[in-house]
C-alpha cells in the first residue's frame, strides 16, 4: 500500500493567545484509495485539520507531506492541484454564473486551454449526472444538484485526495444520498482516496477507516466496527451511533443476549433471522 | 418589491440581440445613452423611438417586460416632468401663478425628458435582459483591456463584478428570509416615523453584514482551495465572439447618429 497523506506532529492554534489548541501533536498517514470518514463533536478540530492538508490554514507546527511533497510555501499551489475539496455550504462555494462556469472556474485557474477545458467540463457534468444543467444558474439548483456541481468542478481537476468538510450537512436525506453515491462510484472509477468529514454516522459506517477527534486531539483510528462496537464511549463524546448499534441498546434494555461486536445492517438482519428460527 | 427589480435579470432567448456579441451590446447601449442627447425636437425622438422599438421587436421580448420595468421609476420621471412644466419659462404662456408658469415650452420639454427617461430604461432593460451577467462582465474585462496599461486592476474588477452579480439573488433571498425571521419576533417594517423606520432597518442590515462577511471567507476558501492565484496565467473558458450582425448593428447605430444630426434644429 501507497502512502498518499502523512501528518506529522501536527499542532494548530488559531490566536496565540489561545490556550486551547485547535489541534494538538495530530499524526496518522493515509493510504492511496482509502475512504477515511473523520467524526468527532462540534469544535474538535475536524474542519481545522482538513484545511491544513491542503494549505488553507498553516499548522504551527509538524509535517504534512502529501503524494511525496511535504507542505510549504512554495508547494501550496502543486499541492493544492493533487487535493480536491468540497465545503459545507452550497451556495458560498459557487463562483460561477451557471453551472459550467463554476466547473470551468478551477481549469481556468490552472491555465487549462479553451478547447481541452470544453471536454473536461463535459466529461464531469456527466460523472456527476449533471448534463442537462449545463447552463442552470445557481439560483435554479437544489441544495444537492450544487454540491453535485461542486463535486464536478473538483474532478474537473483530476484530483488523487478529495476531501468532503462536511459536504452533505445541508442536504436533505435525499441529496445526501446522491452525493455520496456520485463520491463512491468516481472513487470506484478512478481510484481515489477520500476524507470526509462528517456528522451522518451512517455515512462513516461505510468508510474503510474512522478518525475520531476530541478536542483537537486525533483519539482513535479504527474501522467502523471497532469503533461502533465502543458505542456507550461514542455516544459519551456526544456522537450518534448506527442505526443497527442503538437497536442492539434497546434490545439488550429488554433483556435480550445481544452479540458485542458491531453489526452492519445486513449483519443485524442475519442475527435477528437466526435468533429467531432459535426461539 | 424586490421581484419588480429587473435588474440582472435575464431572459433566456435565440433573438437577433441574444445572439450578439454582449461588447457590441454594451458599446450600443452606452452609447445610445450619450446620443439621446442631440435629440431635440419631435422628428429626432420620432426616431430615437423607432429604433428603440426596432430593437425591442429583435430582442423577441414582450413590451409588457419593458413597461414593467419602467415602473418601479414612475415616480422619479413623474416628479422630473412636473418640475419641467411648472418651471420652464418661454414660449407661449398658459397659465401663470407666482413662480410656477405652465408654458408650451414647458409642456414640450417634459414630453422630451419623459421619452428621454422611458428610451433610456427600455435600451438598459434590453441591455441586462439579453444579457447573461457574466457576459456582461467578460465584455466589461475586455473593453477595460487597454486600461490594464495604466495599472488598472482589470481582472480583480471583473472578477468582483462577476461574483457581486452571482450572489445578487442569493443575497436578496437571504435577506428575506431575515426579514421574515424579524418580523416573526416582532420587528414592524415600513411602520412609524422615518427614524423608527431607520431603526427597524438595523436587524435586517447586520445580521446580513455579518453573514456576508462568512459568505466572503468561505467563498474565498472555495476559490483558493481550486487554485485561484489571480488573473496571471489564466486561460478564459468563455470567449467572445464579434460577428457579422454586431457590425450591422454598429453601423445601425451610426445611421440613427447620422439622422439625428440631419433632423435636430
Amino acid at each position: 500500500m501507497q502512502e498518499i497523506i502523512q501528518l506529522k506532529n501536527i499542532n494548530f492554534t488559531y490566536t496565540e493567545e489561545d490556550l486551547r489548541p485547535a489541534l494538538k501533536d495530530v499524526s496518522f498517514s493515509i493510504n492511496k484509495g482509502e475512504w477515511i470518514a473523520i467524526i468527532g463533536p462540534n469544535g474538535s478540530g475536524k474542519s481545522t485539520l482538513a484545511k491544513t492538508i491542503n494549505g488553507l490554514v498553516e499548522a504551527k507546527s509538524g509535517e504534512v507531506i502529501i503524494g511525496g511533497t511535504t507542505l510549504s510555501e512554495e508547494t501550496v499551489w502543486e499541492i493544492r492541484r493533487k487535493v480536491g475539496m468540497v465545503f459545507q455550504n452550497p451556495d458560498n462555494q459557487f463562483v460561477g454564473s451557471t453551472v459550467q462556469d463554476d466547473i470551468a472556474f478551477g481549469l481556468e485557474n490552472i491555465g487549462v486551454p479553451r478547447e481541452e477545458m470544453i471536454e473536461r467540463v463535459l466529461a464531469s457534468v456527466e460523472a456527476v449526472n449533471m448534463t442537462g444543467f449545463i447552463d442552470k444558474e445557481p439560483a435554479r439548483l437544489s441544495g444537492g444538484q450544487k454540491q453535485r456541481v461542486a463535486i464536478a468542478g473538483i474532478i474537473a481537476l483530476a484530483p488523487d485526495i478529495i476531501i468532503l468538510d462536511e459536504a452533505t450537512t445541508m442536504l436533505d436525506p435525499k441529496g445526501r444520498r446522491e452525493v455520496i453515491e456520485t463520491i463512491q462510484r468516481i472513487k470506484k472509477e478512478q481510484n481515489l482516496t477520500v476524507i470526509s468529514i462528517t456528522h451522518d454516522i451512517d455515512e462513516a459506517a461505510k468508510a474503510n477507516r474512522i478518525f475520531v477527534m476530541e478536542a483537537g486531539e486525533l483519539k482513535q483510528i479504527g474501522t467502523p466496527e471497532e469503533i461502533f462496537a465502543v458505542g456507550a464511549d461514542i455516544i459519551a463524546m456526544g456522537l450518534d451511533i448506527p442505526f443497527p448499534e442503538k437497536l442492539k441498546y434497546q434490545l439488550k434494555r429488554q433483556g435480550l443476549e445481544v452479540p458485542e461486536e458491531y453489526l452492519t445492517e445486513e449483519g443485524m438482519v442475519d442475527w435477528l433471522w437466526t435468533l429467531y428460527s432459535k426461539m | 418589491m424586490l421581484d419588480k427589480l429587473l435588474f440582472g435579470r435575464y431572459i433566456q432567448g435565440d433573438s437577433f440581440i441574444h445572439k450578439m456579441d454582449p461588447r457590441a451590446k454594451l458599446i450600443g447601449a452606452f452609447y445610445f445613452i450619450v446620443i439621446i442627447f442631440l435629440a431635440n425636437n419631435w422628428e429626432t425622438y420620432l426616431a430615437m423611438t423607432l429604433f428603440t422599438f426596432l430593437c425591442v421587436y429583435l430582442s423577441g421580448i414582450s413590451l409588457k417586460v419593458f413597461l414593467n420595468g419602467v415602473k418601479p421609476l414612475i415616480w422619479l420621471i413623474a416628479f422630473t416632468v412636473v418640475l419641467q412644466i411648472l418651471f420652464t419659462t418661454g414660449g407661449e404662456t398658459y397659465f401663470s401663478w407666482g413662480i410656477i408658469n405652465i408654458t408650451s415650452f414647458g409642456l414640450l420639454n417634459g414630453a422630451f425628458i419623459f421619452m428621454r427617461f422611458v428610451l433610456i430604461i427600455f435600451m438598459s432593460t434590453l441591455l441586462t435582459l439579453t444579457t447573461m451577467p457574466l457576459s456582461l462582465t467578460d465584455a466589461i474585462e475586455t473593453l477595460l483591456g487597454p486600461l490594464k496599461k495604466w495599472k488598472m486592476p482589470v481582472h480583480e474588477i471583473a472578477l468582483m463584478l462577476s461574483i457581486a452579480l452571482r450572489f445578487v439573488p442569493t443575497l436578496m433571498d437571504e435577506a428575506t428570509k431575515i426579514m421574515n425571521a424579524q418580523r416573526a419576533r416582532g420587528v414592524d417594517f415600513g411602520e412609524g416615523n422615518i427614524i423608527q423606520q431607520m431603526k427597524a432597518v438595523t436587524p435586517i442590515l447586520v445580521p446580513l453584514f455579518v453573514s456576508s462577511f462568512n459568505r466572503a471567507d468561505e467563498l474565498a476558501n472555495a476559490m483558493e482551495a481550486r487554485g485561484y492565484q489571480g488573473g496571471e496565467g489564466r486561460t478564459k473558458y468563455r470567449q467572445l465572439k464579434w460577428q457579422t450582425r454586431d457590425t450591422i448593428s454598429m453601423i445601425g447605430f451610426v445611421v440613427l447618429t447620422a439622422l439625428l444630426i440631419l433632423l435636430r434644429n
